[in-house]
């Protein structure tokens, strides 16, 4: 393995390093208008500002989960449990607004997040301790909550309801700005100050190049990795509580169809894979890009498997695109 | 003894998968008789091939999601073809065969020319292929020739069709896996690329070879999909794919390259299976057993990393 000398996070001299992330965040920036402009000359009257409102609001769902994926990857791990994360923490919140205690049913939203937080935490110990591959052990965490899930709910879609602050974040709309955009927005800020103004952004970029070298700096590295999964599994709740709120219900196998587009998302952004290097304006650009393409496939109306051809053959001309203009790697 | 001592980690996997098997045996209410063993071996089969296609790519440091993907390809493409006369399902097996190598080609050319990494590109072209399964089979259909079937998923004289099948599978990868050029190379790429490459290995005409070979296996499990379901089916892929990394694991193959057997790979695959069958007749209610399955499956991994946690020098566990 080569080192990826553009990969380091420092912060003076951006003209050197940002070659894989720039040319990402034009090529999806680029992508972004053609996709609108092709939905608006294939249907006029298409293009309208509620259309764009309205992909924003469906692509914060995405992004709040894409957000805690990319901190992972970054890392240079991987969290193959997000569609049980997802679907585990919309049962949990049902479960607990649907009941008849008001403590517990004000309580859905907290222990919502704590579902997130625990599944992290899991993930995190099985990673950092046990030193079990990431793709292997969070793969273990999944099937485990699906069969959590699948024992609680009997199979059936599970009851309860949905709380109103769910509903209000995910389709609410502040100044005609939907909220879930918002709250995207803002745990985008937030990340990015955790990512480029404190130790812990540091501290991921740099174990995602080399644990070995951060270790023997004397970094602590089995909490960095716990503490990132624990942010990551929150994030993922986040994301499924704003996924409650928009569909109104939780349902059996409702995080499945979010595992791929937010690893697209994130990757297409140009993270790398292998850690160490990615900007968190293009997992927000590629968030952006996947749910327009989703969103424009899912308008003309394609067949199911034109749709999944189209989709795999994008994202792997966008990773030729970014991996040849990486030159320094051999 | 030293034999024992080298493949520690292969030999504590056979041991699991026997102790498994004995409480499978002793629970299961018909016991041990032909018909048991033929369907047990039959669903090892079906994932010890795919856990194959995932140890040729494992082996030169990647990991293929395409699997599964490629299997139900496959067996798609089979379920039009296996028909007809013996000249008709020759000419199909080996175009089905064809179609899974050029998938695995395909796989290695976006990696070792693209270079990109193996994990994106393969979901990248994984969709690729489910997709192309739907479009030539939207719904589960077809149907293939029955007398192949039968003679592939009964046994013969006692001894499951399947089990020799395996057994004629190892047979073959050993010698050029472990005493070609070919294969050697293969495990020093997996080792170290830098170092296979100054050695003066092809390290690109090397990768490709083992990403076709995953390709080809995944046909083989295909092929063998369509000989026990009799159909062809573009939904089978997700499993197959989660599964085979799985058994690939438990198999002893480190992810990181360069170590592990064809031999591992099936006797991953066959514990898996034994743990799915045993929850089945554990009389465990059916609604908590993907439960215990997981939990099973997390603890087997864990009981392999277990010598990680007592390791002196803490240095050792970061070597890259």
């Amino acid at each position: 393995m080569t080192a990826r000398t553009s990969a380091l996070p420092v912060h003076g001299s951006r003209w050197l390093l940002l070659n894989r992330v720039s040319v990402s965040v034009l090529v999806l920036a680029v992508g972004c208008i053609a996709l609108v402009l092709i939905g608006a000359i294939v249907y006029p009257g298409f293009l309208n500002l509620g259309y764009i409102l309205q992909q924003l609001q469906i692509a914060s769902f995405l992004g709040v989960v894409a957000t805690g994926a990319m901190l992972v990857i970054v890392l240079g791990e991987i969290d193959l449990s997000v569609p049980w994360t997802i679907t585990g923490t919309a049962i949990v919140v049902t479960g607990f607004a649907g009941s008849h205690n008001t403590l517990l049913a004000d309580l859905a939203l907290p222990l919502g997040l704590a579902t997130g937080a625990t599944i992290g935490l899991v993930n995190g110990l099985g990673v950092a301790l046990f030193r079990v591959p990431a793709m292997v052990w969070t793969l273990a965490v999944n099937a485990m909550l699906l069969g959590a899930a699948t024992f609680y709910t009997g199979g059936f879609k599970p009851p309860g309801a949905v709380p109103k602050l769910a509903t209000y974040a995910a389709l609410g709309h502040t100044l005609g700005i939907p909220n879930a955009f918002l709250l995207w927005l803002l745990i985008g800020a937030i990340t990015l100050f955790l990512l480029h103004r404190t130790v812990y952004g540091t501290y991921l970029y740099a174990m995602g190049n080399s644990q070995r070298a951060l270790f023997l700096a004397g970094a602590r590295v089995r909490t960095i990795t716990i503490w990132t999964f624990v942010l990551a599994g929150m994030l993922s709740s986040v994301g499924a509580i704003l996924l409650t709120g928009y569909t109104n219900q939780a349902y059996q196998g409702m995080g499945d169809a979010y595992l791929m587009p937010v690893i697209a998302a994130v990757v297409i952004g140009g993270t790398s894979i292998q850690g160490g290097s990615g900007s968190y304006a293009g997992t927000f650009v590629g968030t952006l890009f996947i749910t327009l393409l989703t969103s424009i496939l899912a308008v003309m109306q394609m067949s199911d498997a034109a749709r999944q051809m189209i989709f795999g053959a994008i994202i792997l001309a966008m990773l030729l695109v970014y991996c040849s203009s990486d030159k320094d790697r051999a | 003894m030293s034999l024992l001592r080298r493949n520690r980690s292969l030999t504590i996997t056979i041991a699991a998968l026997t102790v498994l098997f004995a409480v499978f045996i002793a629970i299961h209410p018909r016991g041990f008789s032909t018909y048991v063993m033929t369907i047990w071996f039959n669903q090892g089969a079906l994932l010890g091939l795919a856990a194959i296609s995932q140890f040729f790519v494992v082996l030169v440091r990647g990991v293929d999601l395409s699997v599964g993907p490629t299997i139900a390809l496959t067996n798609v493409v089979a379920s039009y073809l296996l028909l007809g006369s013996p000249a008709a399902i020759t000419f199909g097996i080996i175009a089905v065969l064809l179609v899974g190598t050029l998938c695995g080609l395909a796989n290695g050319i976006a990696v070792v020319y693209g270079r990109i990494q193996p994990i994106v590109a393969t979901l990248a072209t994984g969709g690729m292929i489910s997709g192309l399964a739907l479009w030539l089979r939207p719904t589960p259909g077809g149907s293939v020739d029955e007398a192949l079937s039968d003679a592939l998923t009964y046994d013969i004289y006692g001894v499951p069709a399947s089990a020799i099948m395996l057994l004629v599978v190892l047979l073959v990868l050993h010698m050029p896996l472990r005493r070609s050029p070919l294969g050697l190379a293969m495990y020093a790429v997996g080792s170290s690329e830098q170092s296979a490459y100054m050695t003066g290995v092809r390290v690109r005409q090397v990768k490709l070879a083992a990403y076709a070979a995953s390709g080809t296996f995944a046909a083989l499990a295909g092929l063998y999909v369509s000989m026990v379901t009799l159909t062809g089916d573009p939904g089978i892929g997700p499993a197959y794919t989660l599964n085979s990394i799985a058994a690939v694991v438990l198999g002893g193959i480190a992810l990181s390259g360069g170590v592990g057997s064809p031999l591992g790979a099936i006797v991953g695959a066959l514990i898996l299976k034994t743990i799915s069958s045993l929850m089945f007749f554990s009389g465990l209610p059916p609604l908590a057993q993907p439960f215990f399955e997981g939990l099973v499956l997390a603890l087997a991994i864990v009981l392999g990393a277990f010598g990680m946690i007592n390791v002196r020098n803490r240095l050792e566990l970061f070597r890259q």
